[in-house]
């Protein structure tokens, strides 16, 4: 606990800076990785991701030093050599884009390893710390490197605010962005380019293995919460940086722990949450909503079976036990029961000494169920040519969907019918 | 039957497309008359959609140019309006139906500039015009076909154009959306605009377009409604492919033949 306060404090100058960095970082690589996903790109930026490890081995090769400048400009270029053989690969060869990001993604990145193993190898002292590129520690994150990476953080989130408008018609409909005169190829070329500088900066705080999560995770989660760019891109970069902060604060209390993996399991646990419990589009919101629609169902039902009872002698408010129910119509003991306390609550049935009987709303809803029912009977055989043996099935679900203003057409449509395929009377409209 | 006017405001010359080194349309030669409701008919795989997008830039030329009131597209592309097909875009895209209205604005708007309450307003009026206003913050997903293609008419009209070009405005929507469509593309021919529109049913040609284009790898025909849509120009039209045309087509594209020998010049 009093190390989460000493971090949360800020005190140390040096937790400060390499707090606000993974921020930035997390939050920058969301923000572009949403672009990445909405223009279903995510492959790409895993093998970006990949291809940038030899380009920081090569810099430190050449170099012999671990200047961050100049990793950042080797694995650019191998990131974007990545980009383009891909391309290449796939307009002049029969291999389609798929298989050859995986071509790419492999042995890029086999490279990579073979370069960094042998300088592990070699005896420079320089090197401790090169394999961090791999699992990446946010601890790593000072001096020179906060500046360098926070900086380029920092210009793409510049980019993207500026050209959000023309990103985001680029990402919908590129072919009608070409109409109206945008520079689509520079924008892409752009966007591409961004999304590189986002895996290389972001390799810092998660490496290169798990950088492609950092991209396509947050803009996959923040997508279940929202319907609207602006809010999805926003949503993307505050859970981002929240576990980039987190992150920050692993690497603080246990140096020795990758920073990647702790960031990665966090996102990917906020996206498993988003998956099941936002509203609307989550598992969760939608399995209560098929149970809402299956409760009423079966309320409908029960009071369809009192009302086809009355319908036998003409006696609407007749009582009857819920044996007899159940003989008129299957189904299970407890779902009826609890139906009925329903059903009761909303006083459409009442129950009186010698059973359960219709309250006079309770007759006109059944009514109106019914009236869907054998109206929609009627529809298919008239219109669909069903033969009348056939639509009553069917008529059983669509008697719960149709809509007040679907009733009007089909009575429209069929002339205010009197009777079903059946010769049974449809209830009329009070 | 190829008639030409004076003063096109499409002039569309010696035009020859070709889709991965399969010439799909060739040498087509046109113009067509201001004001105007046009339509584009032809069989599937007729080069339709690519003739629209070729005269949008969108599609390399092997041969020919395209000239919009006389001058080169890139020169008035303002006035110049693209509709693609409704299919051509994921819906599931987090936008709402303003937001894809408000996209027909960015063309004015220019580079990095936002758009406020004005393009808002545009986009808004655009939205009235094809009967939307109502689902203005409506997810695009979750709009039925005829909506989704009522929402990239408005984003066009919110481009403001002289010049309308239309992918199949007609496809997957039901008769209420297409009484109402094109209702007002001929409120916009009367309000002097020109429009062309992708389309298939011959029946409904008859009484929607002035003008004609009949299409099959070739233009069959290009000219006022009653003088093209005639039994024999349509038997040519769908009386079957020219099987030598298709063939040559197959050759080119099987031995990586070059479409043409030289690049195509202006003029």
């Amino acid at each position: 606990m009093n190390t989460l306060w000493e971090f949360l404090s800020m005190s140390d100058a040096n937790v400060r800076f390499v707090t606000i960095g993974s921020v930035l970082l997390a939050a920058s690589s969301a923000v572009v990785g949403c672009f990445t996903v909405l223009r279903k790109r995510a492959l790409v930026g895993d093998a970006v991701a990949h291809a940038v490890l030899p380009g920081v081995c090569l810099a430190f090769i050449l170099t012999g030093e671990k200047n961050p400048l100049i990793l950042l400009l080797g694995s650019f270029l191998t990131g974007w050599l990545s980009l383009i053989i891909i391309d290449f690969i796939s307009a002049n060869s029969r291999i389609k884009e798929d298989t050859a990001i995986g071509l790419v993604l492999s042995v890029f990145f086999g490279i990579g390893i073979l370069f960094l193993t042998s300088i592990q190898h070699s005896g420079n002292e320089n090197q401790s710390g090169l394999d961090k590129f791999l699992f990446g520690s946010a601890a790593a994150l000072v001096g020179q490197d906060l500046i360098t990476f926070g900086a380029v953080a920092l210009l793409l989130l510049i980019c993207v605010t500026l050209l959000y408008k023309e990103f985001k018609l680029l990402s919908f409909d590129p072919a009608y962005a070409r109409t109206i005169g945008l520079p689509v190829r520079g924008l892409e070329l752009l966007l591409t380019t961004l999304t590189v500088l986002a895996v290389v900066v972001g390799i810092q705080s998660v490496g290169v293995v798990l950088m492609s999560a950092m991209l396509i995770t947050p803009a996959a989660a923040a997508r279940f919460w929202t319907d609207r760019l602006g809010a999805m891109v926003i949503i993307a970069a505050s859970m981002s940086a929240f576990c980039g902060a987190t992150g920050a604060f692993v690497s603080f209390t246990a140096p020795a722990m990758p920073t990647g993996p702790w960031i990665v399991m966090l996102l990917s646990m906020l996206a498993l949450l988003s998956f099941m419990f936002a509203p609307k589009k989550g598992i969760l919101a939608r399995y209560l909503l098929q149970r809402r629609i299956r409760k009423q169902m079966a309320r409908e039902n029960i009071l369809k079976t009192l009302f086809h009872l009355g319908e036998d002698t003409g006696e609407y408010s007749h009582s009857y036990s819920k044996k007899q129910i159940k003989q008129r119509r299957r189904q299970p003991l407890f779902q009826m029961k609890s139906s009925m306390q329903e059903l009761r609550r909303k006083n459409l049935i009442r129950k009186g000494p010698e059973g359960w009987s219709l309250t006079e709303a309770g007759k006109k809803e059944a009514q109106r169920v019914v009236r869907l029912h054998r109206l929609w009977e009627l529809y298919l055989t008239e219109y669909l040519q069903v033969a009348s043996d056939h639509v009553h099935e069917d008529a059983e679900t669509i008697e719960h969907v149709l809509t007040p203003e679907l009733e009007q057409r089909l009575e429209e449509l069929l002339n205010h019918p009197t009777a079903d395929p059946h010769q049974s009377s449809i209830p009329q409209q009070p | 039957m190829i008639q030409h006017v004076e003063d096109p405001v499409l002039e569309v010359h010696d035009l020859t497309v070709s889709y991965q080194r399969k010439p799909v349309l060739w040498d087509v030669d046109l113009t067509l008359p201001k004001q105007s409701l046009v339509g584009i008919i032809g069989p599937n795989g007729a080069g339709k959609s690519t003739l629209i997008k070729a005269i949008m830039g969108l599609l390399p030329l092997n041969s020919g140019y395209v000239e919009l009131f006389g001058k080169p597209l890139d020169e008035i592309r303002k006035r110049v309006s693209y509709v693609p097909q409704r299919e051509s875009v994921d819906w599931d895209f987090p936008a709402s139906a303003l937001d894809v209205a408000m996209m027909g604005t960015y063309g004015q708007l220019g580079l990095f500039k936002r758009p406020g309450a004005k393009q808002r307003q545009l986009a808004m009026e655009a939205l009235e015009k094809v009967g939307m206003q109502d689902f203005a913050n409506r997810q695009i997903s979750q709009l039925s076909g005829g909506q989704q293609q009522r929402v990239f008419l408005s984003r066009a009209l919110a481009q403001d154009a002289d010049l309308y070009l239309m992918d199949e405005p007609f496809a997957g929507v039901d008769i209420a959306t297409e009484t109402a469509i094109i209702g007002l593309l001929r409120q916009m021919r009367d309000a002097g605009k020109t429009v062309v529109v992708v389309h298939h049913d011959l029946q409904s040609a008859q009484d929607y377009f002035d003008w004609i284009i009949l299409l099959n790898m070739r233009l069959v025909a290009s000219g006022p409604t009653e003088e093209t849509l005639t039994p024999a120009l349509l038997e040519k039209t769908y009386g079957g492919r020219l099987t030598e045309l298709s063939r040559v087509s197959d050759l080119l594209h099987k031995q990586n033949f070059p479409i043409r020998e030289t690049k195509p010049t202006r003029k």
